[in-house]
């Protein structure tokens, strides 16, 4: 059923979405000492709030446009105004951050109870889901960019939550400069746009420029590789946000924040910003080689993630390198919806981002679950997170187990969870690339998932408890267990079609003839599953042992030699050179200038124009030269 | 009496007076907060009324050949930069705590000089209202800076021989036009006069670029452009607070706005000769990548600061050799916005080392446990100064960024390969900004020395730089209505 005004969505929900959070954050982060926790109420309530807003923005649907709430920027040939670009894509994207948003407030109402800076914690959340809400409804680049810068902040003041422990702090500054060097990217990609495109970084008109060919594409025609290195700048910055290989080395690094950052901002929703992004300004993405690069990326950064997170013992580190894997999958499906679509096999009125965007949202609400689960074990445990330290959790906390095992049977693709769903359009994709490569490295990375995650179930679940904390551990309260069973529910139902209809899912067509990939997906997960359940079940210690995969192929240690050989030692000789010879020599050069400039204003008219020189340039050197040298000897 | 005389004299008129006996505290105060009100009086009333060019306007004779007259007037690049200068100065002698007054007479006269400088449309007055503001920036440096009277002296000298004859190669500049542009009459300094002259008739293109480039050299000494920067890092890190906050946030931009207002109008076509631009460029990608590299060796934090400070000015320099009216216009936004950072950064860190008596990151540590107010405004500082989105910073940043790329059309020239690498820059900063961050205010508690929030009163003057940066960073739009004219050469 249509809405009545088909035509705008209206300023006052995105107005909402926007700035509630906003002040929320600003009223927090700055007078927290004096609101203590007043300010947990705030932060809290606004979310709610936000969630109640995004409901009805669900309700809008039919209407698209970008309307535009704020002024910015605003001069003759740059124009960039806070305004919001509502569509199918952002409604259904509002709705899972807030969602996931809202849930994850509440539960940190109980993981954060005895946190002596609990105020500061609900301010950043307010500070990120403003961001957040942010990135969904950017209807230009430039917003774009400035709220992903915004959620890198909000990023690095949650990772950074206990700054006293050392680790935390490095792994928040981690975390920034590593999306600094993809931001790197984003901006020139963006430039190259604002310059192609004659100034106007709309994201519809840009994509008008394309299709309705406007002055992009004359460029495409006559300058694909421009179009090509536009494409790839853009994706360097979803590579930073999204934590794709070469930069994915700070996402389990951000593993040090409190575990409901953890599952909202580095697995739900702000990793996830760089694959919306991507399909944002999937438009751009025209040319082979561009497309080409984003699949292959997506694809390697799967299955290496995936291959890592079989050997790791820290829980929220395995579910850290399976987001990894996850958003490789997602970022893969882009890029083969690309290729398919250049070589003009594309299925009939697929939307390029559909897979990509499809496997966002069901991954979201398992993925959110997954690590409140984790959460809640590490709760339970007494902040205890090596799964060999646990065992048997299944007898002490019910709920907790029950709502994991139906998130690792989601993120493993057991049919009919929404997970099995998701993943068959990625696999569909990939297969529809007619790159087989992509194909079968999928198929892996699915298998490597069934493995990696009934290894974590298994031993953390089930067995005896090989610990005093896992003995003694209890079930959550409510305020916890609530979340999980509602992301429980999520994670069943949300890619059947009704669900996924009201939420705007962006669920692909279903195509005919998919059957290799349907029966390949089943078997994967037969394959992985049975082998990981009977090779882990009643260990008490890893039987496999690699040390490649555990200690993550090595990426940390040949970036810190990178850094220290390269950066620090590149400055160091910079600074030798600026030290000596710039100074030796440019210091020498004023003496010089000032026997030239004696003859230069011999050669002016007028003789006077020398008096004043030498009056006015030359006497504060007197009486500097007075007040610091001679006069102090006449004392 | 126009108000913008007002606004020159209001502070050297309290600095004499301080001087006299008055005293020191209330009368620097007073001033400076009457002018900060007078001042954005001012700017709200001209961006109201939807002005362009030059408002407030009067001139008194002083010499009638050659035509010398004491005459004010602002617009919208004026007007940002006397907010920027009253600001500062209100917000550094309010900072100034338990010193003598001669502090408060340095800061007062700075900051007149400054306002003088950037409020008079006579060239002869321009350059000596920068002048008169420069010694007492030498002789505070010299007497009252933060190291052995020896090593202070020597900082001091170094920072005024640079200084000096870089003024005096932009005198000779100076000077240049003026003869040019009198064409043949009596000589006028007039900048108006000269403006119209340079639009009648403009100077051979060739010619342009060489009195161009000797203008770019005497500005870019004042402004530290590379590599005629060698005076300014030792200068600042040397320099009590209240001066390195006035020098590095307000003075400095004297000889950016020298440039835009001087260089750019009356020699149109000098930023573009070829050879001049790409020695611009190359001179400001020595300013960003450097400096930049130079600053993350930076092992302490006033060292850090004075050189990031250099380093940012190659930012500046590269929307004058865009050239074009949108990277203009973020000049001037980022000429505010670096002078409020850097300002709030160097009374930070001036606070600090009254507190530690260090400011080596090995000494220090876990600040943010103990003092959590003044990591919030450290972090505004650190952050506005990275070019963080909502801070003030950005806006300009994105301009200049924005405004070099005007013509691209899918070959990179040099200006965008330039401007390529100074985005390098941008990462380069996050990385000394946030090592300086983490050093001193992550860590346990007990891993440095201690320090507590500094008393509600001393808080006020950085929270009002905090929160312009805030505010001018989420509506740059306030900002932008003031400068509604042109500012490129057409």
């Amino acid at each position: 059923m249509p809405p009545a005004d088909a035509q705008s969505p209206g300023q006052f929900l995105p107005t909402i979405l926007l700035l509630l959070p906003f002040f929320s954050a600003l009223i927090i982060l700055l007078g927290h000492r004096a609101l203590k926790n007043a300010s947990v109420l705030i932060s809290v309530g606004s979310s709610v709030i936000c969630f109640l807003a995004s409901l009805a923005l669900l309700a809008t649907k039919g209407a698209e446009g970008t309307v535009s709430i704020l002024p910015f920027i605003d001069v003759p040939g740059f124009q960039a105004g806070i305004d919001a670009m509502i569509d199918d894509q952002s409604r259904g994207m509002m709705f899972i951050v807030t969602f996931i948003g809202m849930l994850v407030h509440i539960f940190s109402l109980g993981y954060m109870k005895d946190d002596e800076a609990k105020p500061r914690f609900f301010g950043s959340l307010s500070l990120f889901m403003f961001s957040m809400t942010g990135i969904v409804l950017a209807g230009n680049l430039v917003m774009m960019f400035i709220y992903w810068e915004l959620v890198g902040l909000s990023s690095y003041l949650l990772i950074g939550h206990w700054y006293q422990k050392a680790s935390a702090a490095e792994a928040c500054k981690k975390a920034f400069l590593t999306n600094r060097i993809g931001d790197f990217g984003f901006m020139i990609g963006i430039l190259i746009l604002f310059g192609l495109n004659k100034g106007d970084l709309n994201i519809d008109n840009l994509r008008d420029a394309f299709v309705t060919g406007g002055p992009l594409a004359e460029v495409l025609k006559n300058n694909p590789g421009i179009i090509t290195v536009a494409a790839l700048c853009l994706f360097m910055g979803a590579v930073g946000k999204s934590a794709q290989f070469p930069l994915h080395v700070w996402l389990p690094d951000a593993m040090e924040g409190p575990t409901p950052v953890s599952a909202l901002i580095h697995a739900a929703t702000m990793v996830a910003a760089g694959v919306y992004m991507l399909v944002r300004v999937s438009f751009v993405i025209v040319t082979p080689l561009a497309a080409e690069t984003i699949a292959g990326i997506g694809c390697f950064t799967a299955l290496l993630a995936a291959l890592m997170a079989t050997q790791q013992g820290d829980i929220k580190r395995i579910l850290a390198y399976s987001t990894l894997s996850q958003l490789g999958y997602m970022v893969m499906a882009v890029g083969a919806v690309s290729m398919a679509a250049i070589d003009g096999h594309a299925a009939h009125g697929a939307h390029p981002g559909h897979p990509a965007m499809f496997h966002l949202y069901t991954h979201a609400f398992f993925k959110a679950m997954l690590f409140l689960g984790s959460g809640a074990v590490i709760y339970a445990c007494h902040h205890e997170q090596d799964i060999w330290k646990m065992g048997g959790l299944r007898k002490h906390m019910p709920i907790t187990f029950w709502t994991f095992a139906i998130g690792t049977a989601a993120l493993m693709g057991v049919p009919p969870l929404s997970g099995f769903w998701s993943k068959e359009a990625v696999l569909g994709a990939a297969f529809d690339s007619g790159c087989r490569v992509l194909f079968i490295a999928g198929a892996a990375t699915a298998a490597l998932t069934a493995f990696y995650m009934t290894r974590l179930l298994v031993v953390a679940f089930f067995g005896k408890a090989r610990t005093e904390s896992a003995h003694h551990a209890v079930e959550v309260p409510l305020v916890m267990a609530l979340p999980l069973a509602l992301l429980a529910i999520f994670s069943i139902f949300s890619a059947w079609g009704p669900f996924s209809d009201f939420l705007q899912a962006m669920k692909p067509e279903h195509v005919e003839g998919h059957d290799t990939v349907l029966w390949t997906s089943v078997a994967v997960l037969l394959i992985g599953s049975i082998s990981s359940f009977l090779l882990y079940k009643g260990k008490d210690a890893d039987p496999i042992r690699i040390k490649l995969f555990a200690n993550k192929f090595y990426f940390d240690e040949i970036y810190a030699v990178i850094v220290r050989e390269c950066q620090d030692r590149l400055a160091w000789f910079v600074t030798g050179i600026e030290r000596i010879f710039v100074d030796g020599l440019v210091a020498r050069l004023p003496a010089a200038i000032v026997a030239r400039i004696g003859s230069a204003t011999r050669m002016l008219q007028g003789g006077h124009l020398q008096g004043y020189t030498f009056l006015l340039g030359g006497g504060i050197i007197a009486v500097v030269y007075l007040v610091v040298f001679v006069l102090p000897r006449t004392h | 009496m126009s108000v913008l005389e007002i606004v020159i004299l209001l502070p050297i008129l309290a600095a004499l007076a301080v001087l006299f006996g008055a005293p020191a505290r209330a009368a620097s105060v007073g001033a400076t907060l009457a002018n900060l009100v007078i001042v954005l009086a001012l700017s709200w009333q001209y961006a109201a009324k939807g002005s362009t060019g030059l408002a407030f306007t009067q001139a008194r004779e002083v010499l009638a050949n050659p035509a010398i007259s004491f005459s004010v007037g602002a617009d919208g690049v004026s007007l940002i930069l006397a907010l920027l200068t009253a600001i500062v100065m209100f917000a550094a002698v309010w900072q100034i705590q338990d010193r003598p007054a001669i502090f408060y007479v340095a800061s007062l006269l700075i900051g007149g000089g400054a306002l003088g400088a950037f409020l008079t449309t006579d060239v002869f007055f321009i350059y000596a209202f920068h002048e008169l503001a420069l010694i007492p920036t030498f002789l505070m440096i010299a007497l009252h800076g933060h190291a052995e009277p020896i090593e202070r002296k020597k900082v001091a000298w170094k920072a005024t021989v640079y200084l000096g004859v870089g003024s005096l190669v932009l005198l000779a500049g100076l000077v240049w036009l003026v003869v040019e542009f009198s064409g043949g009459r009596d000589l006028t300094f007039d900048l108006e006069a000269l403006r119209a002259q340079a639009k009648l008739t403009p100077l051979p293109v060739e010619k342009q670029g060489v009195i161009f480039f000797v203008l770019l050299l005497g500005f870019g000494t004042l402004v530290s452009l590379f590599p005629f920067h060698s005076w300014a890092a030792p200068a600042y890190a040397t320099a009590p607070t209240p001066v390195a906050m006035l020098h590095a946030g307000v003075l400095k931009k004297f000889g950016l706005y020298g440039l835009l207002r001087i260089a750019l109008p009356l020699l149109p076509q000098g930023a573009n000769v070829p050879w001049v631009q790409n020695a611009l460029l190359l001179m400001l990608l020595g300013n960003i990548l450097v400096m930049g590299l130079v600053t993350i060796r930076a092992s302490r934090l006033d060292d850090t600061l004075a050189n990031s400070s250099v380093m940012h000015m190659g930012y500046i320099f590269l929307a004058l050799a865009a050239g074009s009216e949108i990277a203009l216009k973020g000049a001037v936004l980022l000429m505010f916005a670096h002078g409020v950072s850097i300002a709030l950064l160097f009374a930070l860190s001036g606070k600090m080392r009254n507190q530690l008596g260090t400011l080596e990151y090995s000494k220090l540590g876990g600040l943010a446990s103990h003092a959590p107010a003044f990591t919030v405004l450290f972090a505004f500082g650190a952050f506005a100064s990275i070019g963080l989105p909502g801070l003030s910073n950005f806006a300009g940043e994105a301009m200049v960024f924005a405004g070099s790329f005007t013509t691209f059309s899918g070959t990179l020239t040099n200006l965008h390969w330039t401007v390529i690498l100074a985005l390098w820059g941008v990462v380069m900063s996050a990385v000394y900004m946030l090592r300086a961050y983490r050093h001193i205010f992550h860590g346990s508690a007990t891993t440095g020395l201690f320090m507590s929030d500094p008393a509600l009163p001393q808080r006020l003057p950085l929270i009002l730089m905090a929160a312009t940066l805030l505010l001018t960073g989420c509506c740059p739009w306030l900002l932008l209505n003031l400068l509604k004219g042109a500012l490129a050469a057409s």
